[in-house]
C-alpha cells in the first residue's frame, strides 16, 4: 500500500504523521518511508537516517557551439518555456527555464546544439531504526524538484507499505509525490487556512483518482469548519492530534511523538487499519 | 518599503499571518499574493473582484488514435516518462514540452493549451489586492507566479504605488524563486523548531543566491526559548538582521476566523510584537 501524506497548506504536520505513523508500524510489516518534500526535507531530523548510498539526480541543459550554429532561430522557435532564444545571430540559454527536453537539440538543422548534464539534487537512501529510507535533497538556487522526486519514487520497493512525505502546496512537486498513490492522508488544521488548503489538496486527490482521508492537527485550536466539510464530502477524519505544547515541544527538538509517548503507537497503528479500509 | 516578500522554507510559520499585519499598518501599497499553490491572503480580506480571468500555463499532448501508426517514435524521445508502453500519454507527467509532436513522422500529436487557474484583482480594505490559484492537480505554478507579478507592477503603474507587500509560498524551488526575483527585501518567517532551523538555512540561501537583502522573524517564539536562541545565534552570526520574536498567541486564530489581521483587533502580545516588527523593519528599509 502506498499512503501519500499531503496537506496544501504547511507546517500543518505532514512529517508528524508520516514519521510517527512509520515509527509505529515498525514491528509489524516493512515500511519505507520517503521524503519527497526535496526542498525542505525534514522527516530526517526525526529519522537520523543512516545514508547508505547516494545518486545526484541531473538535468541535461542545451550548449551551443558558435562554429556550427548559423542563427537560424529554429531552437527559440521550438522550446515552449522560453529557455533558448537567438538574438541578433546570438543564442543565449536561460538554465532556469530550460526543462531539459532536448527538443531544442532535436530541431537544430545544423547539429550545433549538445547538452550537458546539470545537478539539481541529490536521492539519498539507507535506513532508519528498521524502517527503510530515502529521501530527495534540491540543490539551493535550483527550482525544479519535480525531476528529483521522480527519481526518489524509484526507490519504492516490494509490496508493504510505503509512506511519501509530500511537499506541501498543490503544484507539480505535490502531484508528483502523490501520483500512483493508494491513498491521499491529508493532513489539515482547523483554521480557515488550513480549511482552504484542504479543500485544494482534496481537488488534487480528486483529479488524480486517489481516495482521500483527513488527519486534524492541533484540534480544538479553531473551529468545527474542517469537520463539517468532511462529512459533507464524505471523506473520513482518521486521527486528531489535540493541540498541545508539550507535542510541540516534542516536535521543535526532533523527538517522534511514540518515542515519549508510546501509546500513540496504537492510534497511528489505528490509523493504518482505517487508511486501509478506505484503499479497500 | 517598495517590494518585501514574505518567505519561510518551512510552510506553517506565520508568513500570512505577518504578512496579513503589515498588509494592515501599511500605506498606500498593493497586496499580492505568489503562494499560488495554497492562496491565502484574501481569506483575511474579503475582496472585491475589479478583474478576473484564466491563466493558460501551459500545454498538453495529445495523440490522434485515428493518423497513429504506434511506431514508438514519441515514447522514445519523451524524457518525462509521460508516454507509456501503450503510447497513451499521461496528462500529469506530460511537461507539454513538444518533442513528441516533433518526433511523431505522421502529425499524430498536437500540442494543446490547457488553463491552469485564475488570477484575480480585487479591492479590500487594506489597499488593492492581485492574487492567482492554480487550478487542482496543474502545474507551472512558477509561470503564475510570474503573472501575478506582471499584473502588479502593471497595477502599481495605473494607481501610482510602488509599494507591495507580498505573500509566498513555502519551500526553495519554483514558485518560490519565481517570486523572489526582483523584490526588494525579503522577511523569513521561522519557529524555534530543528525543522524550522533547518528550513531557514536553505531559504537563506535562495535569498542570498538572488542578492536580496534578507530581515528574520521568530515566530512562535516561546514554543522554545532554546531552539529561539539558537536561530537569533545563527542569524547574527550571518549578519541578518532579526527584526524580532512573536509570541504564541490564540488572538491571531481567533482575529483569523474572523477574517481580520490581529493587528486590526489592538490587543495582546502577539499585536504589539508585529507592530514593532513593523516598526523595525520601516526603520532599516524605509517606509
Amino acid at each position: 500500500m502506498r499512503i501519500t501524506v499531503a496537506s496544501g497548506k504547511g507546517g500543518t504536520g505532514k512529517t508528524t504523521v508520516a514519521v510517527n505513523l512509520a515509527l509505529s508500524q515498525i514491528d509489524g510489516h516493512p515500511v519505507q518511508l520517503l521524503d519527497c518534500d526535496v526542498e525542505e526535507p525534514n522527516a530526517h531530523i526525526f529519522l537520523k537516517p543512516q545514508i547508505a548510498s547516494r545518486r545526484p539526480v541531473e538535468k541535461l541543459l542545451p550548449r551551443v557551439d558558435p562554429e556550427k550554429c548559423t542563427g537560424c532561430g529554429a531552437c527559440g522557435a521550438a522550446c515552449e518555456f522560453g529557455a533558448i532564444a537567438a538574438l541578433g545571430g546570438e543564442v543565449l540559454v536561460y538554465d532556469q527555464l530550460c526543462h531539459g527536453c532536448g527538443l531544442c537539440r532535436m530541431v537544430c538543422p545544423t547539429g550545433a546544439i549538445h547538452e550537458i548534464p546539470h545537478r539539481l539534487g541529490v536521492v539519498e537512501t539507507g535506513s532508519a531504526r528498521g524502517l527503510a529510507f530515502a529521501q530527495g535533497v534540491l540543490e539551493v538556487g535550483e527550482a525544479m524538484a519535480t525531476p528529483i522526486i521522480h527519481v526518489l519514487k524509484e526507490e519504492i520497493v516490494g509490496d508493504g507499505v510505503t509512506i511519501l512525505d509530500a511537499p506541501p502546496g498543490t503544484g507539480c512537486p505535490t502531484i508528483a509525490a502523490m501520483h500512483g498513490s493508494d491513498v491521499a492522508l491529508l493532513v489539515t488544521e482547523p483554521t480557515p487556512f488550513g480549511l482552504h488548503d484542504l479543500q485544494a489538496a482534496v481537488g488534487v486527490a480528486r483529479v488524480l483518482g486517489v481516495p482521500t482521508a483527513v488527519v486534524i492537527n492541533r484540534d480544538g485550536l479553531g473551529d468545527d469548519r474542517v469537520t463539517r466539510y468532511c462529512d459533507e464530502e464524505a471523506i473520513p477524519i482518521v486521527l486528531r492530534i489535540p493541540f498541545d505544547r508539550g507535542i510541540a515541544a516534542l516536535y521543535a527538538t526532533g523527538v517522534p511523538l511514540v518515542d515519549a509517548q508510546p501509546s500513540w503507537k496504537d492510534a497511528f497503528r489505528a490509523l493504518l487499519d482505517r487508511v486501509a479500509e478506505v484503499v479497500s | 518599503m517598495r517590494s518585501v516578500l514574505f518567505l519561510s522554507g518551512k510552510g506553517g510559520t506565520g508568513k500570512t499571518s505577518l504578512a496579513g499585519a503589515f498588509a494592515a499598518l501599511s500605506h498606500e501599497k498593493l497586496l499580492v499574493d505568489c503562494d499560488v499553490d495554497a492562496a491565502n491572503l484574501h481569506l483575511f480580506l474579503q475582496p472585491t473582484a475589479l478583474s478576473e480571468g484564466d491563466y493558460e500555463g501551459s500545454k498538453e499532448a495529445f495523440r490522434d488514435e485515428a493518423s497513429c501508426t504506434r511506431c514508438g517514435a514519441c515514447r522514445k524521445v519523451c524524457r518525462f516518462h509521460a508516454i507509456g508502453e501503450d503510447l497513451a500519454i499521461d496528462s500529469y507527467l506530460c511537461e507539454g514540452c513538444g518533442a513528441c509532436v516533433f518526433a511523431c513522422p505522421e502529425d499524430a500529436i498536437t500540442l494543446l493549451p490547457r488553463v491552469s487557474g485564475r488570477w484575480m484583482i480585487a479591492d479590500t480594505r487594506l489597499g488593492p489586492l492581485v492574487t492567482a490559484e492554480l487550478t487542482p492537480g496543474e502545474e507551472t505554478s512558477g509561470k503564475l507566479v510570474m503573472l501575478v507579478k506582471q499584473k502588479a507592477e502593471d497595477l502599481g503603474g495605473e494607481r501610482g504605488i510602488d509599494r507591495e507587500v507580498i505573500d509566498g509560498a513555502p519551500g526553495i524551488g519554483c514558485p518560490v524563486i519565481a517570486s523572489v526575483t526582483g523584490v526588494d527585501a525579503v522577511i523569513l518567517v521561522t519557529e524555534p523548531s530543528l525543522s524550522g532551523l533547518h528550513d531557514l538555512k536553505r531559504a537563506l540561501g535562495v535569498v542570498n543566491h538572488f542578492g536580496i537583502p534578507p530581515f528574520v522573524v521568530i515566530n512562535k517564539a516561546d514554543l522554545s526559548e532554546q531552539l529561539a536562541g539558537e536561530i537569533a545565534a545563527f542569524v547574527a552570526e550571518r549578519d541578518v538582521p532579526l527584526l524580532g520574536k512573536i509570541p504564541f498567541d490564540p488572538r491571531v486564530t481567533a482575529s483569523m476566523l474572523e477574517g481580520r489581521s490581529v493587528v486590526e483587533d489592538g490587543e495582546g502580545p502577539a499585536c504589539e510584537a508585529m507592530r514593532a516588527i513593523y516598526r523595525r523593519f520601516v526603520e532599516a528599509f524605509g517606509a
